[in-house]
Protein backbone atom coordinates (compact mmCIF):
# COMPACT_ATOMS: atom_id res chain seq x y z
CA UNK A 1 0.00 0.00 0.00
CA UNK A 2 1.10 3.32 -0.34
CA UNK A 3 1.71 3.09 3.33
CA UNK A 4 4.68 1.14 3.11
CA UNK A 5 6.56 3.33 0.55
CA UNK A 6 5.85 6.87 2.42
CA UNK A 7 6.77 6.78 5.99
CA UNK A 8 7.80 10.43 6.05
CA UNK A 9 7.70 13.86 4.26
CA UNK A 10 9.62 17.06 3.93
CA UNK A 11 7.69 20.03 3.76
CA UNK A 12 9.11 23.83 3.14
CA UNK A 13 7.83 26.02 6.26
CA UNK A 14 7.69 29.77 6.58
CA UNK A 15 11.19 31.71 7.41
CA UNK A 16 10.64 32.98 10.89
CA UNK A 17 11.53 36.85 12.28
CA UNK A 18 14.38 37.09 14.40
CA UNK A 19 15.19 39.38 17.21
CA UNK A 20 18.71 39.28 18.65
CA UNK A 21 19.43 36.12 16.85
CA UNK A 22 22.08 35.38 14.48
CA UNK A 23 19.88 32.70 12.65
CA UNK A 24 15.89 30.99 13.02
CA UNK A 25 14.86 27.70 13.17
CA UNK A 26 15.52 25.61 9.73
CA UNK A 27 12.96 26.04 6.69
CA UNK A 28 12.61 22.59 6.07
CA UNK A 29 10.42 20.06 8.42
CA UNK A 30 10.46 16.47 7.98
CA UNK A 31 7.02 14.39 9.55
CA UNK A 32 6.69 11.12 9.90
CA UNK A 33 3.29 9.27 9.37
CA UNK A 34 3.18 8.51 12.88
CA UNK A 35 3.56 11.86 13.82
CA UNK A 36 1.78 13.22 11.32
CA UNK A 37 -1.26 11.11 12.52
CA UNK A 38 -0.88 12.08 15.90
CA UNK A 39 -1.03 15.79 15.42
CA UNK A 40 -3.79 15.77 13.53
CA UNK A 41 -5.73 13.58 15.74
CA UNK A 42 -4.67 15.50 18.77
CA UNK A 43 -5.36 19.08 16.90
CA UNK A 44 -9.12 17.31 15.37
CA UNK A 45 -10.19 15.84 18.96
CA UNK A 46 -9.24 19.82 20.52
CA UNK A 47 -11.32 21.42 18.20
CA UNK A 48 -14.38 19.12 18.84
CA UNK A 49 -13.75 19.40 22.12
CA UNK A 50 -13.78 23.05 22.13
CA UNK A 51 -16.71 23.40 19.98
CA UNK A 52 -18.43 20.93 22.05
CA UNK A 53 -17.84 23.06 24.97
CA UNK A 54 -19.43 26.29 23.33
CA UNK A 55 -22.70 24.18 22.86
CA UNK A 56 -22.94 23.00 26.24
CA UNK A 57 -21.65 27.31 27.55
CA UNK A 58 -24.93 28.38 25.49
CA UNK A 59 -26.98 25.76 27.28
CA UNK A 60 -25.87 26.95 30.75
CA UNK A 61 -24.56 23.22 31.20
CA UNK A 62 -20.90 25.04 31.67
CA UNK A 63 -21.00 28.04 34.33
CA UNK A 64 -18.43 30.63 35.06
CA UNK A 65 -15.79 31.53 32.23
CA UNK A 66 -14.91 29.60 29.48
CA UNK A 67 -12.24 30.72 27.05
CA UNK A 68 -12.22 28.00 23.90
CA UNK A 69 -9.38 27.58 22.03
CA UNK A 70 -10.80 26.55 18.81
CA UNK A 71 -8.79 28.33 15.84
CA UNK A 72 -5.41 27.78 17.74
CA UNK A 73 -4.85 24.21 18.09
CA UNK A 74 -1.75 23.99 16.28
CA UNK A 75 -0.10 26.02 19.19
CA UNK A 76 -0.84 23.86 21.59
CA UNK A 77 -0.24 20.71 19.70
CA UNK A 78 3.53 22.26 18.12
CA UNK A 79 4.48 23.52 20.69
CA UNK A 80 4.12 19.68 23.06
CA UNK A 81 5.92 18.40 20.08
CA UNK A 82 8.69 20.50 20.46
CA UNK A 83 9.59 19.58 23.99
CA UNK A 84 8.74 16.95 26.13
CA UNK A 85 6.59 15.38 28.71
CA UNK A 86 9.21 15.46 31.45
CA UNK A 87 9.50 19.41 30.91
CA UNK A 88 6.89 21.63 32.29
CA UNK A 89 4.47 24.39 31.00
CA UNK A 90 1.88 27.24 32.39
CA UNK A 91 -0.48 29.20 30.97
CA UNK A 92 -3.22 31.79 31.20
CA UNK A 93 -6.86 30.97 31.41
CA UNK A 94 -7.23 29.59 27.93
CA UNK A 95 -6.11 25.96 28.49
CA UNK A 96 -8.14 23.90 27.57
CA UNK A 97 -6.19 22.50 24.68
CA UNK A 98 -3.00 22.34 27.13
CA UNK A 99 -4.68 20.51 29.33
CA UNK A 100 -5.30 17.89 27.05
CA UNK A 101 -1.71 17.61 25.43
CA UNK A 102 -0.52 17.70 28.72
CA UNK A 103 -1.46 14.24 29.56
CA UNK A 104 -5.61 15.05 30.53
CA UNK A 105 -8.38 13.09 28.94
CA UNK A 106 -11.12 14.67 27.57
CA UNK A 107 -13.39 12.88 30.26
CA UNK A 108 -11.77 14.67 32.76
CA UNK A 109 -12.08 18.12 31.01
CA UNK A 110 -15.13 17.88 30.33
CA UNK A 111 -16.20 16.71 33.60
CA UNK A 112 -13.87 19.25 35.27
CA UNK A 113 -15.88 22.22 32.98
CA UNK A 114 -19.33 21.11 33.85
CA UNK A 115 -18.33 21.14 38.01
CA UNK A 116 -18.57 17.30 38.28
CA UNK A 117 -16.12 15.21 40.60
CA UNK A 118 -14.67 13.28 37.89
CA UNK A 119 -13.26 16.70 36.78
CA UNK A 120 -9.68 16.98 36.77
CA UNK A 121 -9.85 19.08 39.70
CA UNK A 122 -12.87 17.40 41.23
CA UNK A 123 -15.13 20.02 39.61
CA UNK A 124 -13.11 22.67 41.95
CA UNK A 125 -11.29 24.30 39.82
CA UNK A 126 -13.38 25.06 36.76
CA UNK A 127 -12.63 26.17 33.24
CA UNK A 128 -9.38 28.24 34.30
CA UNK A 129 -7.92 25.95 36.70
CA UNK A 130 -7.18 22.41 35.67
CA UNK A 131 -3.76 20.62 36.29
CA UNK A 132 -1.89 17.68 35.27
CA UNK A 133 1.85 16.66 36.06
CA UNK A 134 4.20 19.19 35.26
CA UNK A 135 1.12 21.87 33.78
CA UNK A 136 0.82 24.07 36.49
CA UNK A 137 -2.49 25.40 34.83
CA UNK A 138 -4.59 27.51 34.20
CA UNK A 139 -4.04 30.61 35.64
CA UNK A 140 -7.20 33.49 36.25
CA UNK A 141 -4.97 36.41 37.21
CA UNK A 142 -3.94 37.68 33.17
CA UNK A 143 -0.11 37.79 33.48
CA UNK A 144 0.38 36.17 37.07
CA UNK A 145 1.42 33.15 35.51
CA UNK A 146 4.26 34.68 33.77
CA UNK A 147 6.25 35.47 36.78
CA UNK A 148 5.21 31.68 38.21
CA UNK A 149 6.45 30.09 34.96
CA UNK A 150 9.72 32.22 35.77
CA UNK A 151 10.04 30.46 39.29
CA UNK A 152 9.36 26.96 37.53
CA UNK A 153 11.96 27.35 35.41
CA UNK A 154 14.38 28.35 38.05
CA UNK A 155 13.21 24.89 40.47
CA UNK A 156 14.45 23.32 36.59
CA UNK A 157 18.05 24.75 36.82
CA UNK A 158 18.40 24.34 40.73
CA UNK A 159 17.43 20.63 40.36
CA UNK A 160 19.59 20.36 37.64
CA UNK A 161 17.73 17.84 35.65
CA UNK A 162 17.80 19.71 32.24
CA UNK A 163 14.15 20.43 31.93
CA UNK A 164 12.88 23.61 30.76
CA UNK A 165 9.87 25.83 31.48
CA UNK A 166 7.23 26.63 28.35
CA UNK A 167 5.41 30.01 29.92
CA UNK A 168 2.90 31.04 27.88
CA UNK A 169 0.79 34.04 27.52
CA UNK A 170 -1.51 36.17 25.48
CA UNK A 171 -0.76 39.86 23.67
CA UNK A 172 -3.16 41.10 26.19
CA UNK A 173 -1.30 40.14 28.75
CA UNK A 174 1.83 41.05 26.79
CA UNK A 175 1.35 45.16 28.06
CA UNK A 176 1.92 43.81 31.83
CA UNK A 177 4.00 45.31 34.03
CA UNK A 178 5.33 41.94 36.06
CA UNK A 179 5.80 40.21 32.78
CA UNK A 180 8.96 42.65 32.25
CA UNK A 181 10.04 42.24 35.93
CA UNK A 182 10.10 38.50 34.76
CA UNK A 183 12.30 39.15 31.42
CA UNK A 184 14.52 41.06 33.75
CA UNK A 185 15.12 38.08 36.37
CA UNK A 186 15.17 35.77 33.96
CA UNK A 187 18.06 37.02 31.92
CA UNK A 188 19.85 37.95 34.87
CA UNK A 189 19.33 34.33 35.85
CA UNK A 190 19.43 32.60 33.21
CA UNK A 191 16.60 31.28 33.71
CA UNK A 192 15.29 27.70 30.90
CA UNK A 193 12.19 29.71 30.29
CA UNK A 194 10.76 29.82 26.63
CA UNK A 195 8.11 32.76 26.75
CA UNK A 196 5.97 32.46 24.53
CA UNK A 197 3.08 34.90 23.51
CA UNK A 198 -0.04 33.52 21.43
CA UNK A 199 -0.76 36.73 19.57
CA UNK A 200 -4.22 36.16 18.95
CA UNK A 201 -5.12 39.63 17.55
CA UNK A 202 -7.52 40.39 20.09
CA UNK A 203 -6.76 40.51 24.48
CA UNK A 204 -10.41 40.05 25.47
CA UNK A 205 -12.23 42.14 23.28
CA UNK A 206 -9.58 44.91 22.22
CA UNK A 207 -7.79 44.57 19.38
CA UNK A 208 -3.74 44.89 19.93
CA UNK A 209 -3.35 47.81 17.94
CA UNK A 210 -5.36 50.08 20.64
CA UNK A 211 -3.87 48.36 23.56
CA UNK A 212 -0.38 48.03 22.69
CA UNK A 213 2.49 50.73 21.38
CA UNK A 214 4.44 48.07 20.00
CA UNK A 215 2.78 45.07 18.70
CA UNK A 216 6.05 43.41 17.82
CA UNK A 217 5.51 41.16 20.71
CA UNK A 218 8.89 39.00 19.75
CA UNK A 219 10.50 42.05 19.63
CA UNK A 220 8.73 43.06 23.68
CA UNK A 221 11.41 41.31 25.77
CA UNK A 222 14.33 43.47 24.49
CA UNK A 223 17.35 42.25 25.86
CA UNK A 224 15.81 38.40 25.15
CA UNK A 225 15.97 36.81 21.45
CA UNK A 226 12.82 36.67 20.09
CA UNK A 227 11.34 34.78 16.92
CA UNK A 228 8.15 35.50 15.64
CA UNK A 229 6.16 32.06 14.35
CA UNK A 230 3.27 31.37 12.13
CA UNK A 231 0.52 29.79 14.60
CA UNK A 232 -1.68 28.06 12.70
CA UNK A 233 1.37 25.49 10.66
CA UNK A 234 1.68 23.05 13.20
CA UNK A 235 5.49 22.17 11.76
CA UNK A 236 6.50 25.97 11.98
CA UNK A 237 5.42 25.91 15.25
CA UNK A 238 7.14 22.47 16.33
CA UNK A 239 10.70 23.93 14.54
CA UNK A 240 10.54 26.81 16.43
CA UNK A 241 9.61 25.37 19.67
CA UNK A 242 12.53 22.71 19.07
CA UNK A 243 15.32 25.47 18.04
CA UNK A 244 14.01 27.48 21.33
CA UNK A 245 14.06 24.76 23.80
CA UNK A 246 18.07 23.60 22.43
CA UNK A 247 18.86 27.44 22.87
CA UNK A 248 17.26 27.02 26.64
CA UNK A 249 18.67 23.24 27.25
CA UNK A 250 22.38 24.81 26.39
CA UNK A 251 22.30 27.41 29.06
CA UNK A 252 22.01 30.49 27.02
CA UNK A 253 18.93 31.57 29.11
CA UNK A 254 15.54 32.67 28.27
CA UNK A 255 13.69 32.86 24.61
CA UNK A 256 11.15 34.37 23.42
CA UNK A 257 8.65 33.42 20.95
CA UNK A 258 5.85 35.23 18.89
CA UNK A 259 3.05 32.27 17.71
CA UNK A 260 0.81 34.47 15.13
CA UNK A 261 -2.90 32.45 15.49
CA UNK A 262 -6.13 33.44 15.67
CA UNK A 263 -9.43 32.47 17.54
CA UNK B 1 37.22 32.40 91.60
CA UNK B 2 35.74 32.00 88.05
CA UNK B 3 36.95 28.56 87.76
CA UNK B 4 36.20 27.57 91.18
CA UNK B 5 33.00 28.79 90.03
CA UNK B 6 32.68 26.34 87.23
CA UNK B 7 34.01 23.22 88.77
CA UNK B 8 30.98 23.51 91.05
CA UNK B 9 28.95 24.62 88.20
CA UNK B 10 29.78 21.44 86.81
CA UNK B 11 27.79 19.41 89.52
CA UNK B 12 30.87 17.89 91.41
CA UNK B 13 30.52 17.72 94.87
CA UNK B 14 31.40 20.60 96.63
CA UNK B 15 34.45 19.45 99.18
CA UNK B 16 36.21 22.43 100.43
CA UNK B 17 36.25 25.06 102.27
CA UNK B 18 34.81 27.99 99.57
CA UNK B 19 32.95 31.42 99.81
CA UNK B 20 29.56 30.00 99.76
CA UNK B 21 27.29 26.36 99.50
CA UNK B 22 26.28 25.54 95.93
CA UNK B 23 23.65 22.97 95.85
CA UNK B 24 24.25 19.92 93.70
CA UNK B 25 23.23 19.81 90.55
CA UNK B 26 23.36 21.32 86.95
CA UNK B 27 22.11 25.05 86.55
CA UNK B 28 19.80 25.59 83.53
CA UNK B 29 22.05 26.38 80.52
CA UNK B 30 19.70 28.79 79.17
CA UNK B 31 21.06 31.44 76.88
CA UNK B 32 20.12 35.70 75.95
CA UNK B 33 19.47 35.51 72.21
CA UNK B 34 17.66 38.60 70.30
CA UNK B 35 15.07 37.78 67.54
CA UNK B 36 17.65 38.70 64.92
CA UNK B 37 19.75 35.76 66.09
CA UNK B 38 16.85 33.58 66.85
CA UNK B 39 15.53 33.99 63.12
CA UNK B 40 19.24 33.69 61.58
CA UNK B 41 19.24 30.32 63.31
CA UNK B 42 16.03 28.93 62.08
CA UNK B 43 16.88 29.46 58.55
CA UNK B 44 20.54 28.60 59.16
CA UNK B 45 18.81 25.10 60.69
CA UNK B 46 16.60 24.98 57.74
CA UNK B 47 18.57 25.98 54.94
CA UNK B 48 21.25 22.76 55.86
CA UNK B 49 18.50 20.28 56.76
CA UNK B 50 16.53 20.67 53.46
CA UNK B 51 17.92 21.08 50.15
CA UNK B 52 15.33 22.06 48.68
CA UNK B 53 14.46 25.63 51.33
CA UNK B 54 16.45 28.56 49.48
CA UNK B 55 16.44 32.57 50.38
CA UNK B 56 15.20 35.16 47.86
CA UNK B 57 14.66 38.98 48.85
CA UNK B 58 15.89 42.09 48.16
CA UNK B 59 19.37 42.45 49.77
CA UNK B 60 19.36 39.08 51.62
CA UNK B 61 22.84 37.84 50.07
CA UNK B 62 25.65 40.25 49.79
CA UNK B 63 24.35 42.79 51.86
CA UNK B 64 23.41 40.01 54.68
CA UNK B 65 19.72 41.59 54.47
CA UNK B 66 18.55 44.38 54.83
CA UNK B 67 17.80 44.16 58.92
CA UNK B 68 20.82 41.50 58.79
CA UNK B 69 18.50 38.98 59.39
CA UNK B 70 20.09 36.72 57.18
CA UNK B 71 23.57 37.38 58.10
CA UNK B 72 26.60 34.84 56.92
CA UNK B 73 23.92 32.79 55.30
CA UNK B 74 25.02 33.79 51.76
CA UNK B 75 28.49 33.30 52.63
CA UNK B 76 27.46 29.66 54.01
CA UNK B 77 25.07 28.80 51.44
CA UNK B 78 26.02 30.93 48.39
CA UNK B 79 24.70 32.33 45.23
CA UNK B 80 21.95 28.69 44.58
CA UNK B 81 20.57 29.26 47.92
CA UNK B 82 20.50 32.77 49.19
CA UNK B 83 19.44 34.95 45.75
CA UNK B 84 19.45 38.84 45.50
CA UNK B 85 16.98 40.02 43.42
CA UNK B 86 16.17 43.16 42.03
CA UNK B 87 13.36 45.64 42.95
CA UNK B 88 10.75 43.80 41.48
CA UNK B 89 8.38 42.36 44.48
CA UNK B 90 5.32 41.34 41.95
CA UNK B 91 8.07 39.50 39.46
CA UNK B 92 10.32 37.88 42.43
CA UNK B 93 7.63 36.81 44.59
CA UNK B 94 4.97 35.25 41.26
CA UNK B 95 8.81 33.64 41.03
CA UNK B 96 8.91 32.41 44.88
CA UNK B 97 5.44 30.79 44.37
CA UNK B 98 6.16 28.94 40.96
CA UNK B 99 9.49 27.36 42.57
CA UNK B 100 6.90 25.73 45.01
CA UNK B 101 4.90 24.76 43.38
CA UNK B 102 7.64 22.81 41.48
CA UNK B 103 8.95 21.34 44.24
CA UNK B 104 10.93 23.52 45.83
CA UNK B 105 10.76 25.15 49.29
CA UNK B 106 11.40 28.87 49.11
CA UNK B 107 11.47 31.51 51.62
CA UNK B 108 10.69 34.98 49.98
CA UNK B 109 11.56 37.65 51.82
CA UNK B 110 9.71 41.39 51.54
CA UNK B 111 11.87 43.99 53.09
CA UNK B 112 8.77 45.12 55.08
CA UNK B 113 5.31 43.59 54.31
CA UNK B 114 4.37 47.45 53.20
CA UNK B 115 6.09 46.31 49.72
CA UNK B 116 4.01 42.78 49.91
CA UNK B 117 1.22 45.03 48.79
CA UNK B 118 3.06 45.17 45.25
CA UNK B 119 2.67 41.22 45.36
CA UNK B 120 -0.32 40.78 46.72
CA UNK B 121 -1.80 39.02 44.14
CA UNK B 122 0.61 36.34 44.25
CA UNK B 123 0.07 35.52 47.21
CA UNK B 124 -3.60 35.19 47.26
CA UNK B 125 -4.53 34.04 43.78
CA UNK B 126 -1.51 32.53 42.93
CA UNK B 127 -0.05 31.16 46.50
CA UNK B 128 -3.10 30.90 49.19
CA UNK B 129 -6.04 29.42 46.55
CA UNK B 130 -4.43 27.16 44.46
CA UNK B 131 -4.02 24.05 46.53
CA UNK B 132 -8.34 24.66 47.02
CA UNK B 133 -8.47 25.50 43.25
CA UNK B 134 -6.81 22.05 42.45
CA UNK B 135 -8.71 19.90 44.64
CA UNK B 136 -5.40 19.05 46.15
CA UNK B 137 -3.37 18.38 43.31
CA UNK B 138 -1.03 21.39 43.81
CA UNK B 139 0.18 22.14 47.56
CA UNK B 140 2.27 25.76 47.33
CA UNK B 141 4.88 25.31 50.21
CA UNK B 142 6.38 28.29 50.60
CA UNK B 143 6.97 31.04 53.43
CA UNK B 144 7.27 35.22 52.92
CA UNK B 145 8.45 36.69 55.80
CA UNK B 146 9.46 40.21 57.26
CA UNK B 147 8.86 42.66 58.93
CA UNK B 148 5.32 44.20 59.89
CA UNK B 149 3.47 47.23 61.56
CA UNK B 150 4.65 50.08 62.81
CA UNK B 151 8.49 51.11 63.06
CA UNK B 152 10.08 54.40 64.30
CA UNK B 153 9.05 57.10 62.41
CA UNK B 154 8.80 55.88 59.30
CA UNK B 155 5.37 57.13 57.73
CA UNK B 156 2.38 55.88 56.91
CA UNK B 157 3.19 54.11 53.74
CA UNK B 158 5.99 51.88 55.08
CA UNK B 159 3.57 51.46 58.80
CA UNK B 160 0.94 49.05 57.55
CA UNK B 161 0.24 45.89 59.86
CA UNK B 162 -0.93 42.99 57.41
CA UNK B 163 -1.80 40.41 59.59
CA UNK B 164 -5.99 41.77 59.45
CA UNK B 165 -5.61 41.86 55.53
CA UNK B 166 -3.56 38.01 55.20
CA UNK B 167 -5.81 36.72 58.49
CA UNK B 168 -8.54 36.74 56.20
CA UNK B 169 -7.85 34.80 53.78
CA UNK B 170 -8.08 30.53 53.42
CA UNK B 171 -5.41 29.08 52.31
CA UNK B 172 -2.65 30.99 54.27
CA UNK B 173 -1.07 30.65 57.61
CA UNK B 174 -0.33 33.80 59.37
CA UNK B 175 1.75 34.02 61.79
CA UNK B 176 3.07 36.90 64.36
CA UNK B 177 5.83 36.21 66.63
CA UNK B 178 7.14 38.21 69.37
CA UNK B 179 9.78 36.60 71.41
CA UNK B 180 13.01 35.06 70.07
CA UNK B 181 11.64 31.43 71.19
CA UNK B 182 8.79 32.33 68.96
CA UNK B 183 10.77 33.44 66.19
CA UNK B 184 12.89 30.36 66.11
CA UNK B 185 9.94 27.75 66.36
CA UNK B 186 7.39 29.17 64.90
CA UNK B 187 9.70 30.14 61.73
CA UNK B 188 10.74 26.71 61.66
CA UNK B 189 7.36 25.24 61.73
CA UNK B 190 6.93 27.37 58.73
CA UNK B 191 9.13 26.49 56.73
CA UNK B 192 8.49 23.04 57.05
CA UNK B 193 4.67 23.63 56.72
CA UNK B 194 3.38 22.13 53.25
CA UNK B 195 0.63 25.13 52.85
CA UNK B 196 2.30 29.19 52.13
CA UNK B 197 2.58 30.82 55.04
CA UNK B 198 2.64 34.79 56.05
CA UNK B 199 5.33 35.24 58.71
CA UNK B 200 5.06 38.52 59.67
CA UNK B 201 8.02 39.95 61.74
CA UNK B 202 9.04 43.34 63.57
CA UNK B 203 11.67 45.50 63.03
CA UNK B 204 11.47 46.98 66.50
CA UNK B 205 11.87 43.27 67.81
CA UNK B 206 14.88 42.63 66.19
CA UNK B 207 17.28 44.30 68.58
CA UNK B 208 15.49 42.80 71.43
CA UNK B 209 17.17 39.93 73.65
CA UNK B 210 14.90 37.65 75.43
CA UNK B 211 15.96 34.44 77.55
CA UNK B 212 16.29 31.05 75.22
CA UNK B 213 15.70 27.74 77.10
CA UNK B 214 18.23 24.89 76.01
CA UNK B 215 15.22 22.77 74.59
CA UNK B 216 14.64 25.87 72.55
CA UNK B 217 18.52 26.32 71.02
CA UNK B 218 18.27 22.45 69.35
CA UNK B 219 18.10 21.96 66.00
CA UNK B 220 14.75 20.64 66.10
CA UNK B 221 12.87 22.59 68.11
CA UNK B 222 9.51 23.41 66.72
CA UNK B 223 6.52 25.23 67.85
CA UNK B 224 2.81 24.63 66.62
CA UNK B 225 1.11 26.99 64.27
CA UNK B 226 -2.39 27.78 65.68
CA UNK B 227 -1.60 27.78 69.44
CA UNK B 228 -1.21 30.70 71.70
CA UNK B 229 0.96 30.59 74.77
CA UNK B 230 -0.18 31.98 78.64
CA UNK B 231 3.04 34.64 78.88
CA UNK B 232 1.64 35.24 82.16
CA UNK B 233 -1.00 34.04 84.34
CA UNK B 234 -4.20 36.12 86.21
CA UNK B 235 -6.82 36.52 86.88
CA UNK B 236 -8.77 39.61 87.12
CA UNK B 237 -8.32 40.59 82.68
CA UNK B 238 -7.29 39.15 79.92
CA UNK B 239 -4.86 41.25 77.38
CA UNK B 240 -4.40 39.39 74.24
CA UNK B 241 -1.86 40.60 71.79
CA UNK B 242 0.72 39.75 68.88
CA UNK B 243 4.33 40.32 67.87
CA UNK B 244 5.38 43.72 69.60
CA UNK B 245 2.13 44.99 71.64
CA UNK B 246 3.07 41.57 74.04
CA UNK B 247 6.02 43.90 75.30
CA UNK B 248 3.05 46.13 75.86
CA UNK B 249 1.14 44.45 77.69
CA UNK B 250 3.19 42.73 80.37
CA UNK B 251 4.52 46.31 80.75
CA UNK B 252 1.63 47.34 81.52
CA UNK B 253 0.60 44.29 83.77
CA UNK B 254 3.41 44.88 85.70
CA UNK B 255 1.80 48.68 86.49
CA UNK B 256 -1.67 47.22 87.15
CA UNK B 257 -0.14 44.47 89.30
CA UNK B 258 0.96 46.90 91.67
CA UNK B 259 -2.57 48.32 92.50
CA UNK B 260 -3.63 44.34 92.67
CA UNK B 261 -5.35 43.75 89.30
CA UNK B 262 -3.41 40.93 87.84
CA UNK B 263 -3.85 40.30 84.21
CA UNK B 264 -3.32 37.34 82.21
CA UNK B 265 -1.38 37.78 78.95
CA UNK B 266 -1.99 36.02 75.89
CA UNK B 267 0.62 35.59 72.77
CA UNK B 268 -1.28 34.67 69.94
CA UNK B 269 1.43 33.53 67.80
CA UNK B 270 -0.73 32.70 65.77
CA UNK B 271 -3.52 34.74 63.33
CA UNK B 272 -4.53 32.41 61.25
CA UNK B 273 -6.04 29.90 62.40
CA UNK B 274 -6.70 31.86 65.39
CA UNK B 275 -6.97 30.03 68.69
CA UNK B 276 -10.32 31.03 69.81
CA UNK B 277 -10.24 28.44 72.42
CA UNK B 278 -7.03 29.40 74.45
CA UNK B 279 -8.67 32.93 74.77
CA UNK B 280 -12.14 31.84 75.67
CA UNK B 281 -10.79 29.86 78.40
CA UNK B 282 -8.98 32.67 79.43
CA UNK B 283 -12.32 34.98 79.10
CA UNK B 284 -14.38 32.33 81.16
CA UNK B 285 -12.01 32.71 84.45
CA UNK B 286 -11.63 36.51 84.33
CA UNK B 287 -14.80 38.21 82.65
CA UNK B 288 -12.70 40.71 81.11
CA UNK B 289 -11.05 40.99 77.96
CA UNK B 290 -8.79 44.07 75.84
CA UNK B 291 -7.44 43.14 72.65
CA UNK B 292 -4.00 44.95 71.99
CA UNK B 293 -2.88 45.23 68.66
CA UNK B 294 -0.73 47.65 65.76
CA UNK B 295 -2.96 47.26 63.20
CA UNK B 296 -5.92 49.99 62.14
CA UNK B 297 -9.43 48.52 64.69
CA UNK B 298 -12.34 48.65 61.84
CA UNK B 299 -11.87 45.08 60.50
CA UNK B 300 -9.35 44.15 62.27
CA UNK B 301 -7.69 41.28 64.31
CA UNK B 302 -9.35 42.52 67.88
CA UNK B 303 -12.44 42.88 65.86
CA UNK B 304 -11.95 39.07 65.15
CA UNK B 305 -11.28 38.46 68.29
CA UNK B 306 -14.15 40.40 69.69
CA UNK B 307 -16.97 38.62 67.62
CA UNK B 308 -15.68 35.05 68.04
CA UNK B 309 -16.05 35.49 71.93
CA UNK B 310 -19.74 37.48 71.75
CA UNK B 311 -20.71 34.60 69.22
CA UNK B 312 -18.76 31.71 71.59
CA UNK B 313 -21.41 29.26 73.05
CA UNK B 314 -19.94 30.07 76.53
CA UNK B 315 -20.69 33.85 76.02
CA UNK B 316 -23.99 34.45 77.98
CA UNK B 317 -22.57 32.08 81.11
CA UNK B 318 -20.16 34.96 80.88
CA UNK B 319 -23.12 37.17 82.53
Amino acid sequence: TYADFTPQASFDIKKCDVHKLEEGPPLQAVLTREEGLQYYRTMQTMRRMELKSDQLYKQKIIRGFCHLYDGQEACAVGIEAGINLTDHLITAYRAHGYTLTRGGTVREIMAELTGRRGGIAKGKGGSMHMYTKHFYGGNGIVGAQVPLGAGVALACKYLGKNELCVCLYGDGAANQGQIFETYNMASLWKLPCIFICENNKYGMGTSVERAAASTDYFKRGDFIPGLRVDGMDVLCVREATKFAAEHCRSGKGPILMELQTYR
Amino acid sequence: MASLRSFLRSGKNAVSAVLRREFHGTPPAAVQVTVRDALNQALDEELERDERVFLLGEEVAQYDGAYKVSRGLWKKYGDKRIIDTPITEMGFAGIAVGAAMAGLRPICEFMTFNFSMQAIDQVINSAAKTYYMSAGLQPVPIVFRGPNGASAGVAAQHSQCFAAWYGHCPGLKVVSPWSAEDAKGLLKSAIRDDNPVVFLENELMYGVPFEMSEEAQSKDFLLPIGKAKIERQGNHVTLVSHSRMVSLCLDAAAVLAKEGIECEVINMRTIRPLDAEAIETSVMKTNHLITVEGGWPQFGVGAEILARIMEGKDFFICF
